[in-house]
């Protein structure tokens, strides 16, 4: 089975007795206060999501990240990982000093070893991460809304991170075991934040047809208006699995973070990601983690060729449609006809005919999901 | 030899002469005796990387996994 990502599947769930230990000491510990989707974070770097990172990341892998997409180590790594807090929240916590982040309601989460305390561009930030400081960027605009400095550090949980869907929250050891039981040597990873129509099932199952599993990936987590809610995309998977796939050849299990929306540096943690979960393979397809036009579609395809030493594979995969005169799913490597003759996998027709109450036709969306869409009242985020 | 040598039981493996005239060329100025002694040291290197390079790419033990395929039963994930 593939390495994780720098060679070592990161584990910072501290044995019981030391939970026990710091929870007993806790009114001795500053606080901080972190929201659900910094909670994630500390969650994906504990169970080793995001190995080989232990914590937030510190100044000096910050500005490598920034700059070179590598943390010091060498290692690739496409955007920074670090905990935004406010001067008021840092009164009294300086470097050195350990403290408990918690969530809102003062649950303690985990123990943070606070290594470095700096200051940033936000617009600095926004350009080399997203490549525009434009604030209708969805990714933009949620770092301009961050707290005045980062800290960075290593963490150790201390307590369980709540699950949207613990039934489907695989860690990577859980995910590894998972295939090594199945006979599973390779597996294609499929990232997804959509219920699935028919051109996303063409290159799942394109993908699934070299290797041995095929691990479907919703990302779980904050997205911006108008995505599907996240039940909607689980139970549409849900029901295209029972429907449609082969139950020994198909793993669904989520994966909780925000979309960043930052295309290209996005496919590669995302691939990254996938590596630590344990596939040798991902599905990269059109405009992967794009939003409006600030990425070229094939951007995130090109990227990778600037880090031949990532571990997995992408399988790229270019837009599809369903041509007539083939009457087939094709794409335009591999079919002559004329895009007169193609129906497009366009996913803002297909949410205004879900809109209209309508099921898409058959050869856009298996009936079985478009069902599930149109069960829910609103099936979008607000 | 060494001690150790001593005690162990030893079977002939064959290797095309070319390519003991090649590790004999190898050897010069190594402090290996013989062809048969550097290729166990050579066996030895390759055998150690190879397993510790298993050993890596598990990224769990034994007792971890059978605590997690307790939990992945539980999940319905395995029967």
């Amino acid at each position: 089975m593939i390495q994780p990502h720098g060679g070592t599947l990161i584990n910072k769930d501290l044995p019981e007795i030391e939970k026990q230990k710091i929870l007993g000491e806790i009114d001795e510990y500053e606080k901080i206060k972190v929201g659900a989707e910094t909670r994630k974070v500390i969650k994906n770097i504990a169970y080793g999501v995001f190995s080989p990172l232990e914590g937030f990341m510190n100044e000096n892998d910050t500005l490598n990240v920034l700059e070179h997409m590598y943390l010091e180590s060498n290692i690739a790594w496409p955007f920074p990982i670090a905990l935004d807090v406010s001067n008021d929240e840092l009164k009294n916590i300086n470097i050195d000093d350990r403290v408990i982040i918690t969530s809102p309601l003062d649950k303690p989460i985990a123990l943070l070893k606070v290594e470095d305390i700096y200051n940033y561009d936000k617009k600095e930030f926004a350009q080399k991460i997203f490549g525009t400081t434009d604030a209708k960027h969805p990714g933009v605009a949620k770092l301009f809304n961050q707290k005045e400095k980062l800290v960075g550090g290593e963490i150790f949980l201390i307590n369980e991170v709540h699950s949207t869907f613990p039934e489907l929250d695989l860690k990577p050891i859980e995910t590894r075991v998972l295939f090594k039981t199945r006979g599973w040597n390779k597996v294609v990873a499929f990232q997804t934040r959509n219920p699935p129509h028919l051109g996303h099932e063409y290159v799942q199952k394109a993908g699934l047809t070299f290797v041995d599993g095929l691990f479907i990936n919703p990302v779980i987590g904050k997205k911006k208006s108008g995505d599907f809610l996240d039940e909607v995309i689980i139970n549409s998977y849900k029901e295209l699995i029972k429907n449609y796939y082969p139950k020994n050849r198909v793993v669904l299990s989520t994966f909780e973070t925000e979309m960043r929306y930052a295309g290209p540096k996005e496919a590669i943690f995302h691939a990254i990601a996938r590596q630590n979960y344990g596939c040798d393979h991902i599905i990269i397809g059109r405009d992967h983690a794009g939003v409006g036009d600030y990425y070229g579609p094939y951007d995130a395809h090109k990227i990778f060729e600037n880090f031949p030493d990532l571990g997995i594979e992408p399988l790229f995969f270019r837009s599809f449609s369903y041509c007539t005169k083939c009457n087939s799913i094709v794409n335009d490597k591999i079919c002559p006809h004329s895009p007169d003759l193609h129906k497009f996998f366009s996913g803002s027709k297909i949410r205004e005919i879900l809109l209209s109450g309508k099921e898409p036709k058959s050869d856009v969306m298996r009936p079985e999901i478009a069902k599930v869409i149109l069960s829910y009242n609103d099936p979008f985020c607000k | 030899m060494s001690e150790e040598d001593h005690k162990v039981e030893y079977t002939t493996v064959s290797i095309p002469k070319i390519l003991a005239e090649k590790i004999k060329e190898r050897m010069k100025g190594t402090g290996f005796s013989s062809v048969s002694s550097y290729v166990i040291y050579v066996l030895r290197q390759v055998l150690s990387s190879i397993e510790e390079d298993e050993k890596s790419k598990q990224a769990f033990t034994k007792d971890e996994e059978d605590k997690v395929k307790q939990r992945l039963r539980d999940l319905g994930y395995i029967d």
